[in-house]
């Protein structure tokens, strides 16, 4: 099994209510966000471009952020979700520069706290907080290694892009052009 | 400067006094909601923790449910999956009006106006005291001047409930800015062409479109939430898009075809694409023969507005107005030409508008799949009451005759009408303001501030204390949509479909629903046989069982809906459809228009230029945000804490602007803004325009997180260009320049 998170830019507007979902689904205290929009912009007026991106942690297959963790609070779970035990961080802040994504912040209470897929909710088959409420349902959730996957469907026949393929991190998180 | 109307910051007492927590008052006032409902989930042996409500972040409405923790807090608030205007998805601002409910920034308790050493400050005042204080001054003004002269302005749910009570006091005059500061000229435009507006939610089947135009209708910056949803739906299945904005906008950016029209030109444009569509036989001949009234005349009349004379106008590529033209009548009748949402721009909107409904008309996607369907909602008996007192006069002459086709009441003549030197012929003495922050909503924020020294009495009920709050004799706190009971949400749509609203937890502070105080309000004034329930419950659950449903059923279900009881929401073949017109048919040549002295058809008209070193105001949205309602709210403002100012880099070059500056605005009229805005530098906009987001530049420094945040659009829109068929302010004739230097201004004390 391996959760993973395709996401349409062509359809996705840039509203950021993923992030204020997973702000109030995950109590992440304001101030504070585990996933974010990236808006580029690209050309010159009239022939200008536009991308917009939900941004957040990649859950990579070969996470530089577990590998530097010193106590390991940052480790991998079932379907390679990279999790974080605030119990076991000593707040060092290792792993946060290791991140080529910058999705790792220092959370107020003295831990490293970043996105889990929501795990809680996709025990219970629920698909992430951000996926759920996406308005243009431009996010799908699922197991890369079930073909019939929501995540699988919507990476068949369409071009695809990871972010900071040169980081050799093996992102989950695709974009599809 | 010393007025009779000093703007009070309701930080006035400066103590923290302000909170009485808890309070003594039955929250449920009378009713036995909190036990009930727990005791019902104990019966079923479930722990009920989420409540149906639907948003009042703006007008959309999502149903959504709000969910409490054990301690009764609400915690988030997630669609209901039932909801049409949301499918279980609610927008940034809807999933954040959990911010509106913990703003501890809230009006806690009612304000009275008072002297104090010489200054003017505000009181706190129980309730008691504030209603006898309006009940009294109400009846001095009923006996000198008539209750005809107090004067409702409302926006969203609290409307309903003060509106009956101004209507049961004697006063039929209440207005909302929605309507002549924003989708008026389209309701008007389109209900002289089909004999019915556009309402809300837009009946655009955008779903199963083929083809969506949109003329500056910014989808996804504004989070008009069902309409964005369809509109992903139609990026699925392939539509074309065609964007007309002399932005960069998201939707633009969506879109096949980006029209970088010159601004102020959009009706040249349209009137090109009539002409191509006609001259090159493109239009739905069936559908035109049948249903429509006026087409030679229109033919005639746009025989000499080719793409090349639209050219010299909207700088616009005459090979693309006939290509888009071209891909529009591909599509037809699956296409849509967006009538957009906020269309008073230039003065002439509802012939702008009505240009639009008559190349649907042309393209036959009126009452067609993928163009408009015809939407259908539940009507739900009012509650009986006696019959309700007819004022001698109302807005109607107010208006005077001068906007003969306005279907409702505008704001700014009633604002003019409560200016004495005006001479009005019915002079208003008082408002009654709820929901709406006129100063930062109506164009001329001077206009509107001298109308307020002007009154005899202002009262104003907010949950927030917004900069009009700061003019009121009396300031009422009500509570957010999340504490209270409103009345149903009967929105039509594809299937009629009605939503319920529900307290999910107790109101904070002192602060009370409408309902409750339009009730306790109309007892004070001997007005109890117009309040013949004992509270809202009684009323919805009455009107629940009229149409098949009850409280308790809406309690546990939140959104119900229905059949349809009129037929399909489209245009069956053979059927004789009768348009509500003088014609009884699709009127392309209006002859409503023409009996109110205005152009039948629609003609380009030339609008003011910017002058040297100066660029056009553009305003719009951003998705976290609903005008300045929302620009205090915690959760909303920590994704956009402050406008943006978009300026060309071409023009930030010239003017040695870098992204990120901060700069003050100055617009023609020599206006500058209380506060700088900061600089966004983009290829998104022209050379000759600037974009800056509405709703903010807050003065109130109660609002702690809104206070001084970027520049206010409304105090630079000076230049009003009033639409003479119904009333609307056109608001996009005013230019800008830059000062880079902070400008030494008076500061409002």
């Amino acid at each position: 099994m391996r959760y993973a998170m395709a996401i349409d830019t062509k359809k996705c507007v840039g509203c950021s209510d993923c992030v204020v979902a997973c702000q109030t689904e995950n109590n992440v205290p304001i101030g504070y966000a585990r996933d974010w929009v990236a808006e580029m912009v690209a050309g010159t007026y009239p022939n200008v471009e536009l991308e917009i991106r939900s941004e957040r942690c990649n859950h990579c297959d070969n996470a530089p952020c577990v590998r530097c963790c010193p106590t390991g609070a940052s480790h991998i779970i079932d379907g390679g979700i990279v999790k974080v035990t605030p119990e076991e961080c000593i707040g060092c802040g290792a792993c946060i520069q290791s991140c080529p994504y910058d999705a790792r912040y220092s959370h107020p209470e003295g831990y490293v706290d970043k996105c889990t897929f929501c795990d809680h909710r996709v025990e219970d088959g629920l698909d992430p907080a951000c996926v759920a409420v996406c308005p243009t349902k431009c996010m799908y959730f699922g197991d890369l290694d079930d073909p019939s996957s929501d995540v699988s469907e919507a990476m068949k026949n369409r071009n695809y892009k990871a972010l900071a393929p040169e980081a050799g991190t093996d992102p989950q998180i695709f974009y599809l052009l | 400067m010393k007025t009779r109307r000093d703007f009070i910051k309701i930080s006035a007492l400066g103590t923290g006094g302000l909170a009485i927590a808890g309070g003594a008052y039955n929250w449920a006032n009378g009713s036995e909601l909190a036990e009930g409902m727990s005791a019902k989930a104990a019966g079923k042996n479930l722990k009920l923790n989420r409540f149906p409500t639907y948003c009042e972040v703006c007008f959309w409405k999502c149903a959504g449910w709000a969910h409490t923790n054990e301690k009764g807090n609400i915690i988030k608030i997630i669609g209901n999956d039932e909801d049409p205007h949301c499918n279980g998805r609610l927008c940034p601002r809807g999933t954040g009006g959990i911010g509106m409910y913990n703003d501890e920034d809230r009006l806690k308790t009612p304000l009275i106006r008072t002297t104090e050493n010489g200054q003017q400050t505000f009181r706190e005042a129980s309730w008691d005291e504030a209603f006898e204080l309006i009940a009294q001054k109400y009846q001095e003004i009923k006996q000198k001047y008539g209750a005809e002269t107090i004067a409702g302005f409302f926006h969203g749910s609290p409307g309903s409930h003060l509106g009956h009570l101004l209507h049961a006091f004697g006063s039929h005059t209440e207005a909302h800015p929605s309507y002549a500061q924003c989708r008026g000229p389209r309701e008007v435009a389109f209900a002289a062409t089909y004999g019915s507006g556009v309402g809300s939610p837009e009946p655009t089947d955008i779903r199963d479109t083929r083809c969506l135009v949109l003329i500056g209708s910014h989808i996804g910056e504004n989070m008009h939430n069902g309409q964005v949803q369809e509109m992903a739906d139609a990026i699925d299945n392939g539509a074309t898009i065609i964007t007309v904005d002399p932005r960069f906008s998201t939707a633009a950016s969506k879109s096949k075809f980006w029209l970088p029209i010159k601004p102020s030109t959009d009706l040249a444009l349209l009137l090109a694409w009539i002409n191509v569509i006609i001259n090159e036989e493109l239009y739905d001949k069936d559908f035109v023969e049948k249903n429509t009234y006026g087409f030679n005349e229109l033919k005639e009349h746009v025989s000499k507005m080719t793409p090349e004379w639209a050219y010299g106008i909207t700088t616009l590529e005459p090979a693309l107005i006939r290509q888009t033209a071209h891909e529009m009548a591909a599509a037809a009748p699956s296409v849509i030409v967006h009538p957009g949402r906020h269309v008073t721009w230039y003065g002439d909107d509802t012939q702008r508008e009505r240009a639009i409904a008559i190349l649907n008309g042309l393209l036959g996607s009126w009452g067609r799949r993928g163009g408009f369907y015809f939407p259908e909602g539940m009507s739900l008996p009012k509650f009986p009451t006696p019959e309700l007192p007819h004022p001698e006069w109302d807005w109607k002459d107010i208006h005077d005759k001068k906007y003969p086709l306005a279907l409702l009441p505008v704001s700014n003549a009633l604002v003019e009408a409560s200016i004495p030197e005006n001479n009005p012929k019915h002079l208003i003495k008082s408002w009654l303001v709820a929901g709406t922050n006129l100063p930062l909503t109506l164009p001329d924020k001077d206009q509107t501030l001298k109308a307020m020294q002007a009154l005899e009495f202002l009262v104003v009920v907010d949950t927030m204390p917004m900069e009009i709050t700061g003019y009121a004799d009396v300031v009422l706190p009500e509570c957010t949509y999340l504490e209270r009971y409103d009345y149903i949400r009967s929105a039509p749509h594809r299937e009629p479909n009605i939503a319920l609203r529900m307290p999910a937890t107790e109101p904070k502070y002192e602060s009370k629903p409408a309902w409750w105080i339009a009730k306790q309000l109309g007892e004070k004034l001997g007005l109890q046989k117009y309040f013949p329930w004992k509270n809202i419950e009684e009323v919805l659950d009455w009107q629940l069982k009229k149409v098949g449903s009850s409280l308790e059923e809406m309690q546990r279900i939140g959104v119900k809906k229905f059949d349809r009881a009129f037929g399909a929401p489209y245009l069956v073949d053979g059927e004789n459809f009768e348009f509500n017109t003088n014609s009884g048919k699709i009127e392309l040549y209006s002859t409503e228009m023409q009996n109110a002295g205005f152009d039948p058809l629609p003609s380009f008209t030339q609008h003011e230029e910017p002058q040297q070193g100066f660029y056009r105001l553009i305003y719009g949205r951003t998705p976290a945000h609903t005008f300045s309602r929302t620009a205090n709210n915690p959760n909303l403002v920590d994704l956009k804490p402050e406008p943006w100012l978009w300026i060309n880099p071409k023009v930030a070059s010239i003017w040695g602007i870098e992204n990120g500056q901060y700069i003050w605005l100055k617009n023609q009229d020599g206006k500058i803004t209380q506060f700088p805005i900061q600089v966004r530098v983009t290829e998104r906009i022209r050379w000759d325009s600037v974009f800056m987001p509405h709703g903010f530049g807050h003065h109130n420094k109660r609002l702690t997180r809104a206070y001084g945040k970027g520049a206010s659009d409304a105090e630079l829109i000076t230049n009003v260009k009033i639409d003479p068929v119904m009333g609307g302010t056109g608001m996009r004739s005013n230019f800008v320049t830059f000062l880079t230097e902070e400008p030494e201004m008076e500061v409002e004390s």
